[in-house]
């Protein structure tokens, strides 16, 4: 974890550790996230799984909330079109992450902060790429102006 | 009789098992689930997609196992087969031999720490040999039950899994078991095996070509858990397939090797297959070799289009491929087929063989020892028209795959049907043997501050190995409103939870933590425990610090231990905020209405009654029967008089108690949600009311008039029903007969196919040539269609001398009568046209929607398909409910079918709706929307937006939600402006604390 000023010129790049809140919905993502467990696939750290009903649940003010509190990532996970438990949840969430990335604009927040992405229950390998993708990313971005420590 | 016995045994726990398993378990019955397998699931847990949606069949199968897997009762008998049955229908005593694992069920925990350290690699069955296993194992990492098992022909006796397992499960010298169970009836569902390859089509070069491989092979390639992570590669060197051809009806439709039949699924597999192969490794092309497409199943055909047309899968039809040859160089593969009359070569990297259904390998031992005859190719034999989930033997039923190959939906239909009949048999002793488990009275913890207890757990040492454990729990102890925490070896074994108990009585708990595995897995468990100390289960919570810590952050201890803190850290600011949630009771009126009084609608009524509930049937016609009116023989033995049988259901109907018939009738108004609706049907003009707690669409559907061929313009030419009718009266003067297929249908205005017509035009021309052996018979089609055993009897056809000339759509047959009735077709084989001056025309016509589909759907708020059918909840695994609760569908109302599957959907609507009928009160799930009446401003979004249209507004104008509808989805809390929904167990305010304890340590 990253002393003093959280700017991204004085806290060295290597040191960098994000924090990046995933918010994974229970029937797909968060199963995934279970199997990339079970299939002892390693993933950074840095992610904090936040289990949902449904990647239509969230509110697109949690999301804001959640960056502008000083988290330097959030990702949300929801099962793939067709595949929701709830028929259209993550159709909806899908909507919404447009509405996210226009509030993001207006925080001066990068819209690289906030990611969408579908996995499914058996994907496993998918879950861990795409949160070592999104790690990656937020390496590069350094941490949120929102950061507080 | 006397003593009937209110429990049912399931032979087969693959999806169809799981179903019946699953609805007896809701309708009041105690079930066995026998497998002969260690784990359930059969062979759904091995496919990556299903068709026609592309849905992940683990993502849609999992909720299934999980359930079936904890509840109360459903008995697992895993690893085990039937030995003998005695007794009968009532009262059987099934003998059943258990297989040893040699690891003892009750203390498994399923960690795995066996496995990571077993030195033994054994081909992996369940990835077709492609990838390996251990020799202490389970099938699949989503097993149910999650007991591993040693594989005594591979272990080497090492004693490794023994010295690691902490829990001390490992048991090498287990013994075998017998018992004796005691059961009024049972279902067969034991599924099919894959057409053997390589004993009985060497010349496809399985097992001797790497690169060919069977269509369950490359559906393991294609899952994400497979041997390549969901990419197609060539087994002989590793390299990404390029261009893959498949090859159909291997070990199906092939008298040869004795399986005449149709597989009915391969076709759809395959298309399915290539799809996706095609997304997973980009710019693939694909090629399926074919002689029929028998897309015959509801939106099957719009899929098979789509492949075509949009992601240029190429279809070569009329093709029997017969051999295939290697170059060994290369270890490609040549391919030869027919191509406007030439033979062609095609060189390919990978075939896939589109390996045919047979019946289960231990069909005949099983028919033995159950006294249960099998059809000629050792499926089960059914009564096939009115009863086709009954065996020869009464009391024993059948559903899924062992009574014809048929895909998943069928098979889940079937299934609830079964278990409706095994139902009627002891419905008498419903609720008499199933465990209703008695709580302590809850502790009333209003007003009290936060009293946290956390549970961490070590489990064995798949979290202590990499988490400091004690470490975690030190940190534990110093967040707000933990009043206790300790660490467990395993938190969830039976030690444990009397322990948790205790913990929540000394500390005077009133919140409790578990971090450990996976709430999807052991959240129940712990709330139940939890509910045995008085505490409301919803005041429970878990940190996953295994599947989702310490297992995937194995190398960096330091990392993982702050990240279990950061977790528990998070669940702790959770567990703070958390209510008890109370289940609100609505009482359940036991009746059903039916919709529509075809045959679907009276089976349903019958089998209403015959689970004890009392039915009301509307019907718009004078008398009941809809289109089986007009049915009159059936294909398979071809003698029963179906009228007579018809007339005899309908006088059972209409003297039956329960049952009341109102015909001339139409439904005028529906309102309530289930188990409370009123309704008011309008009988000759005259309102009456009812009262009921279901209602089944039945409606039916209809014979298409046809604006084509002629018809309704000359006398000659006639419908399949018409002339079906005329052939009833056992006379046929016509010595020509011209049938046309798809008229109608599969074509831009309809799509889809009407899945009977086929078979019902092979039928009729059997009937012309048994009455006028002289008779010619053409039958002009697109693909011949008819699946399953009908496959038999279009080759009987075939051999009669019944004439199949194939057209396309550029090709279709030329009907005028300037000159007398005179048909032209292209002939393919000649490749000219050719004249036909029939007697008779007789036009497949398409079945179609009925058309106060549109009207009824508005009334029930529920969908319609894109073809106007009703659109059921999820077309793999809710195929005979829609999503609103308390509303089923069957029959053709839902798409068109045989007679048979409607009488297995009726009967699976039932099954379905039994168990909601059976229970006095039903109680809402706890976590659900709820609206702050002081914010919303009735704007109506929620309204809307909810799927399940469980929210409406009050006489206020505010919005109001009837929590036994909602499910719990939070779209509405997501969608409203006001923020005024919450969903209970996920609010916003709980939701934000998780995110303020990530972002802020010590907060």
């Amino acid at each position: 974890m990253t002393e003093g000023e959280a700017t991204g010129e004085t806290a060295q790049e290597e040191e960098f550790e994000p924090l990046i809140l995933a918010f994974c919905c229970n029937w797909c993502s968060y199963t995934g996230a279970d199997l990339a467990g079970t299939s002892r696939l390693q993933y950074p750290h840095n992610i904090r799984i936040i289990r949902v009903m449904c990647s239509g649940m969230v509110h697109p003010n949690l999301v804001i909330d959640a960056l502008s509190k000083g988290a330097d990532g959030v990702i949300m996970c929801g099962c793939h079109p067709g595949d929701c438990h709830y028929l259209e949840g993550n159709l909806k969430a899908e909507k919404r992450a447009e509405a996210i990335d226009l509030l993001l604009e207006d925080l001066g927040i990068e819209p690289e902060r906030y990611r969408l992405e579908w996995v499914s229950a058996s994907e496993g390998q998918k879950f861990a790429q795409v949160m070592k993708e999104m790690t990656d990313t937020i390496k590069s971005l350094g941490p949120s102006p929102y950061r507080m420590y | 009789m006397t003593d009937s016995v209110g429990a049912v045994m399931v032979v087969g726990g693959g999806i169809a098992g799981m179903q019946s398993s699953l609805d007896l378990a809701d309708s009041g019955y105690r079930v066995y689930l026998v497998d002969k397998s260690p784990s359930i699931g059969g062979a759904m847990a091995q496919l990556d997609k299903t068709f026609p949606t592309n849905d992940c069949a683990m993502c849609i199968m999992a909720p299934k196992l999980v359930e079936t897997g904890r509840h109360r009762n459903i008995d697992l008998i895993t690893n085990s087969t039937i030995d003998k049955i005695d007794g009968e229908a009532g009262n059987f005593k099934v003998t059943v031999s258990k297989k040893s694992r040699y690891v003892d069920e009750s203390k498994c925990t399923g960690c795995g720490i066996c496995t990571q350290k077993c030195p033994v690699q054994v081909m992996d069955d369940y990835n077709k040999g492609l990838k390996v296993r251990k020799a202490i194992y389970v099938k699949y990492p989503q097993a149910v039950p999650l007991i591993f098992s040693i594989d005594r022909d591979h272990c080497i006796g090492c004693g490794n899994c023994e010295r690691l397992c902490k829990a001390g499960a490992i048991v090498y010298s287990q013994e075998p078991e017998t018992k004796v169970f005691d059961v009024g009836s049972i279902i067969l569902s034991p599924g099919f095996d894959e057409f053997d390859l390589i004993q009985k089509r060497k010349e496809y070069g399985y097992g001797r070509y790497p690169n060919v491989v069977s269509s369950l092979e490359l559906e393991r390639m294609l899952s994400a858990t497979g041997p390549y992570g969901g990419l197609v590669l060539r087994p002989s060197d590793g390299e990404v397939v390029r261009k893959i051809a498949f090859i159909q009806c291997v070990g199906s439709r092939d008298r040869s090797i004795g399986n005449p039949y149709c597989s009915s699924v391969c076709c759809m597999f395959a298309i399915k297959e290539a799809v996706i192969a095609q997304e997973h490794n980009p710019g693939l092309e694909a090629t399926i070799f074919f002689m029929d497409m028998r897309a015959f199943g509801k939106e099957f055909d719009d899929y098979y289009v789509r492949a075509e047309k949009e992601h240029g899968i190429r279809f070569v039809k009329n093709n029997r491929i017969s051999s295939i040859a290697e170059d060994p160089v290369t270890n490609n593969l040549l391919v030869t087929y027919i191509d406007k009359g030439n033979l062609v070569s095609e060189v390919f990297d990978m075939v896939a063989l589109a390996v045919g259904m047979t019946a289960p390998k231990d069909a005949k031992d099983l028919s033995e020892k159950l006294s249960v005859e099998l059809n000629p190719y050792d499926f089960c034999a059914t009564d096939i028209l009115f009863s086709p989930l009954e065996t020869s033997r009464p009391g024993i039923f059948v559903g899924g795959a062992f009574g014809a190959p048929k895909d998943i939906p069928d098979s889940v239909s079937e299934a609830s049907g079964a278990a409706a009949k095994a139902s009627s048999v002891v419905a008498s002793e419903r609720g008499k043997l199933v465990t209703v488990k008695e709580y302590p009275p809850e502790k009333d913890i209003s007003g009290e501050e936060p009293r946290i207890g956390v549970f961490i757990c070590h489990c064995g040492i798949n979290i202590g190995g990499v988490v400091d454990v004690p470490g975690v729990v030190e940190y534990a102890k110093t967040l707000p409103n933990v009043a206790y925490a300790e660490n467990n070896l395993y938190t969830c074994s039976q030690d444990t939870q009397k322990k948790i108990r205790e913990k929540i009585e000394e500390n005077n708990l009133n919140r409790v933590i578990v971090a450990s595995c996976t709430p999807r897995t052991h959240q129940p468990l712990f709330q139940n425990t939890c509910a045995e100390a008085g505490l409301n289960p919803y005041l429970f919570e878990m940190a996953n610090i295994r599947d989702q810590c310490s297992w995937v952050h194995m190398h960096e201890p330091e990392k993982a231990t702050q990240k279990a803190k950061d977790l528990v850290r998070m669940v702790v600011a959770k567990a703070g905020l958390l209510e008890p949630l109370t289940r609100v009771p609505i009482e359940v009126k036991p009746s059903g209405l039916v919709i529509g009084g075809g045959l679907s609608g009276i089976t349903a009524a019958q089998e209403l009654s015959k689970q004890g509930f009392e039915a009301f049937v509307v019907e718009r016609e004078k008398e009941l029967g809809g289109l089986m009116k007009r049915i009159h023989y059936e294909m398979v033995g071809a003698k029963k008089d179906v009228q007579k049988k018809l007339k005899e259901l309908i006088k059972n109907v209409n003297s039956d108690e329960k049952i009341h018939v109102f015909t001339n009738s139409t439904v005028k108004d529906i309102s309530g949600y289930i188990g409370n609706f009123k309704t008011t049907i309008d009988q000759n003009g005259e309102d009456k009311e009812i009262e009921h707690g279901i209602v089944i669409v039945a409606t039916g559907g209809e014979e298409y008039k046809p604006k084509e061929y002629l018809y309704g313009k000359n006398d000659k030419v006639m419908t399949q029903l018409e002339f079906e009718g005329k052939l009833a009266k056992k006379k046929m003067d016509a010595d020509t007969v011209v049938m046309i297929q798809c008229v109608g249908c599969r074509n831009d205005e309809r799509p889809y196919c009407s899945r009977v017509c086929c078979t019902e035009a092979v039928k009729n021309a059997l009937k012309v040539k048994e009455l006028n052996p002289k008779a010619s018979v053409y039958i002009l089609f697109k693909d011949i269609r008819t699946y399953g055993f009908s496959e038999v009897f279009y080759e009987e056809a075939a051999k009669n001398g019944v004439k199949f000339i194939r057209y396309d759509d550029e090709s279709k047959p030329k009907v005028s009568d300037k000159k007398g009735l005179e048909v032209r077709i292209m002939e393919p084989f000649l490749g000219e046209e050719i004249l036909i001056k029939p007697d008779l025309l007789v036009l497949s016509a398409a079945t179609i929607p009925h058309s106060d589909n549109a009207d009824l759907a508005q009334m029930l708020k529920v969908p319609l398909s894109k073809h106007k059918f009703f659109l059921e909840a999820h077309m793999k695994l809710r195929p005979v409910e829609f999503a609103t609760e308390g509303i089923f569908l069957c029959g053709l109302a839902h798409s068109p079918k045989f007679f048979e599957e409607c009488v297995s959907q009726a009967s699976a609507a039932v099954s379905r709706a039994s168990t909601i009928l059976s229970k006095k009160t039903l109680e809402a799930e706890g976590m659900v929307s709820t609206i702050d009446e002081n914010i919303c401003t009735g704007c109506g979004t929620c309204v809307v937006i909810c799927p399940f249209n469980a929210i409406d507004k009050d006489e206020n104008g505010i919005a109001r939600v009837t929590e036994v509808l909602c499910k719990g989805c939070g779209t509405c809390a997501a969608s409203c402006p006001e923020k005024a929904a919450s969903i209970k167990q996920f609010t916003d305010e709980q939701l934000i604390a998780q995110v303020v304890a990530a972002v802020k340590e010590g907060s």
